[in-house]
């Protein structure tokens, strides 16, 4: 195994004439590691991901091995592995030559070629497809036919992009947990960029969040999903509700993690602060549906609600049968929507008691610097679409 | 259809749309008229007008008096000899071309209209050109005499070169374009993967693109080859038409049109369609046995 030390990414950009599509991205990559980047559609994942395999010059910034200098030298030169998202298998060439392509550019003997060759076809499942031609496998053996041709050259560096997002959903977990797999085998150093959150938690050591072309967050997947650094990062790792709120006491005020009292919709709620959230006035608080619990239904709690000190009253509007709970939408008295998960039988038009505890419901600044736009939201499946979003569809 | 479903027979329309035949399909029905009446029907009208030689002597007649004769024969040699050459050029001059004006680039359309300008000059302008520029009294033997790296003229128009330059000028915009539209056809990530699995420039070009490239080589070398074939207009005017480019389209004429021995012309016209026929023939065998399916990219 060809480990490097650490790979250094310093102030790496990019831009496309006057449009900024990777901006000073900082990262060092340990050897062994496995880095995830994540970020919704268009906003410089694959980007980052060329310039590292040297596939796109950067236009500012330095990338280093070990301390030397890499970023000029071409990509055939520089020993990382790709796999495309959509596979870039060879038409012309079998399975096994496939395999083999960059075991022949390197001039590996014919015996060691062929018995590489196998191992990694062994190791993806697809020994016996080796004769075959790409066109005539399912995505999904195609998929693992483009991992095989990457790491077979043990490369010191392997990078994904969105290698599953051309697959069905049953597929996608398979190979998630295959690629998983994979890694703890080979150990390989690998960058997998991806959209989807669940699939960077649950494969990524550490996670790097970009928007529009700009780091928001570098962390484990557990510090990533449990503390996000600002309300976008937030948005996109399920806190869903991004409920506007007044800050009233900042109880253990001070800077980051303090709890803190926020006001809203004839109710409140105990909060922990976020960087930057400020004293008092107005803030967002952003809060997963699976974090709200219903305290009381109506009518069932007609005394107790004054009982709660931290709570927010709510009307259910849309109630979805999701199993083992369900995943309800309801609107606040000021009208905010928000959504939430129960196992209590609710109907259209109940009134109920919301509460979440302290720590799971982030605090931070209504506005953000340098962030217009408010967090992309990610449809739920069977979600009715945005009101808006129809509106904007329909001639 | 009720008959055949019962004797477990899909019907006629599900069989037929299982062979990707269907209402659609039925459009190409013009197109095979138009194809019966401006080509078959004059190929086997020629055909048969070739077996009826006006002096008699038997069927096979003309096709006799035309390999009897060295001068007539030789046509075949000599007009292979410009064909193949003028072909294989543009091939090979169309793939570097494409190569680098396949990509976005400031100035594109400038180049590619500048690439496919010829086309619109026809063979007696440029005919025109090349023997003001390069024939005796044109501006490159005038340069190259004036500068005093030569004292005589080179010999460019009314040979062999002169034809083939012509060739070579009209048949490029036409080799180009397609061979740009079979490039563009392959999928960039593929020449990318090809770079991270360690492959040179050189090396992509060898493994990748040019197998994949190939069989689209073919279709424009017969395509160049035939209307190189046919060559007419330039082997007078910027050749030799009585020595090294008496190229056979002349004596098909000059049977046809100056003898009006129709049959001896259709007989000569038939011997180039053989001929042409044997090349493509050969270049499409070849290429069957490439690999030629899809490549991946936009088409
Ligand atoms: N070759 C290019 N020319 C101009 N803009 C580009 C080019 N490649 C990417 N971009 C822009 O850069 C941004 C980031 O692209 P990309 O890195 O592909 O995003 P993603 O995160 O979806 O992989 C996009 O807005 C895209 O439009
Ligand atoms: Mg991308």
């Amino acid at each position: 195994m060809t480990h490097f030390g650490s790979l250094r990414m310093e102030k790496v950009s990019r831009s496309f004439g006057r449009f900024r599509a990777l901006r000073e991205l900082d990262l060092e990559i340990e050897g062994g590691e496995f880095i995830a980047l994540l970020g919704p559609s268009g906003c410089g994942k694959s980007t980052a991901l060329n310039c590292l395999a040297g596939l796109l010059p950067l236009t500012g910034g330095a990338i280093t091995v070990d301390g030397e200098r890499i970023d000029n030298v071409p990509p055939e030169r520089r020993g990382f592995g790709m796999v495309f998202q959509n596979y870039a298998l060879f038409p012309h060439l079998s399975v096994h030559d496939n395999v083999a392509f960059g075991l022949k550019m390197a001039r590996v003997p014919k015996a060691e070629r062929n018995l590489r060759v196998a191992q990694a076809l062994a190791l993806v499942h697809l020994a016996e497809h080796a004769r075959k031609r790409p066109g005539q496998l399912s995505g999904g053996q195609q998929q693992r036919v483009a991992i095989a041709r990457a790491v077979v050259l043990e490369p010191r560096l392997v990078l994904m992009d969105e290698p599953l997002s051309n697959l069905d959903a049953a597929l996608r977990l398979e190979m998630r947990t295959e690629i998983r797999r994979l890694h703890q085998r080979l150990g390989l150093t690998t960058v997998y960029v991806t959209h989807d959150q669940e699939e960077a938690l649950s494969l990524a050591d550490r996670l790097v969040v970009l928007r529009d072309g700009t780091t928001q967050q570098i962390g484990t997947p557990e510090e990533v999903y449990g503390s996000p650094a600002n309300r976008y990062v937030a948005g996109f790792m399920g806190y869903r509700n991004m409920l506007d709120v007044t800050v009233t006491t900042g109880a253990g005020a001070g800077g980051d993690g303090g709890r803190t009292r926020v006001d809203l919709a004839d109710g409140r709620l105990a909060g922990t602060r976020r960087d930057g959230a400020p004293d008092a006035g107005d803030a967002v608080a952003a809060v997963r549906p699976e974090d709200l619990d219903v305290a009381a239904a109506a009518g069932a709690a007609d005394s107790g609600t004054d009982g709660l000190d931290f709570a927010v009253p709510a009307t259910v509007e849309v109630v979805e049968y999701h199993g083992r709970e369900l995943a309800v939408q309801g609107r606040l008295s000021d009208g905010q929507r928000v959504h939430f998960r129960t196992r209590t039988r609710l109907a259209p038009d109940d009134a109920v008691e919301l509460t979440a505890p302290p720590e799971r419901v982030l605090v931070f600044p209504r506005e953000e610097a340098g962030a217009p736009d408010p967090p992309p939201r990610r449809p739920a499946a069977g979600e009715t679409p945005d009101p808006k979003a129809s509106e904007a569809v329909a001639p | 259809m009720s008959a055949d479903a019962r004797e477990g027979r899909p019907a006629l329309r599900h069989r037929l749309a299982e062979r990707g035949v269907d209402r659609t399909t039925m459009l190409v029905l013009p197109g095979v008229a138009f194809l019966l009446v401006l080509f078959c029907y004059p190929f086997v009208y020629g055909l048969q007008l070739s077996f009826q030689p006006a002096e008699g002597g038997g069927p096979f007649a003309n096709y006799r008096t035309f390999f009897e004769d060295p001068y007539l024969r030789e046509t075949i040699w000599l007009t292979l000899r410009l064909a193949v050459p003028a072909a294989l050029i543009n091939c090979l001059a169309a793939v570097p071309v494409a190569f680098r004006t396949r990509g976005v680039f400031r100035g594109r359309r400038l180049v590619m209209t500048l690439l496919v300008m010829p086309i619109t000059l026809g063979t007696v302008l440029t005919a025109q050109g090349l023997l003001g520029y390069l024939g005796a009294n044109g501006w490159f033997n005038k340069i190259l005499t004036g500068i005093g790296i030569i004292d005589q003229p080179l010999g460019l128009v009314h040979n062999y070169w002169g034809v083939l330059a012509s060739l070579v000028i009209s048949g490029f915009p036409f080799s180009y374009l397609l061979t740009l539209s079979y490039l563009t056809g392959i999928d960039p990530s593929l020449e990318r993967a090809a770079a991270t699995l360690g492959a040179s420039r050189r090396q992509r070009f060898r493994h990748v693109l040019l197998p994949l490239l190939a069989p689209g080589l073919a279709i424009t070398f017969c395509l160049s080859f035939v209307l190189a074939f046919a060559v007419f207009p330039s082997a007078q005017l910027v050749g030799d038409p009585r020595g090294s480019t008496h190229v056979i389209s002349i004596e098909a004429y000059e049977a046809a049109f100056q003898q009006f021995d129709y049959p001896m012309g259709s007989a000569i016209a038939m011997i180039m369609a053989a001929v042409m026929l044997v090349v493509v023939a050969l270049v499409l065998t070849w290429r069957s046995l490439l690999y030629r399916g899809a490549t991946g990219g936009k088409g």
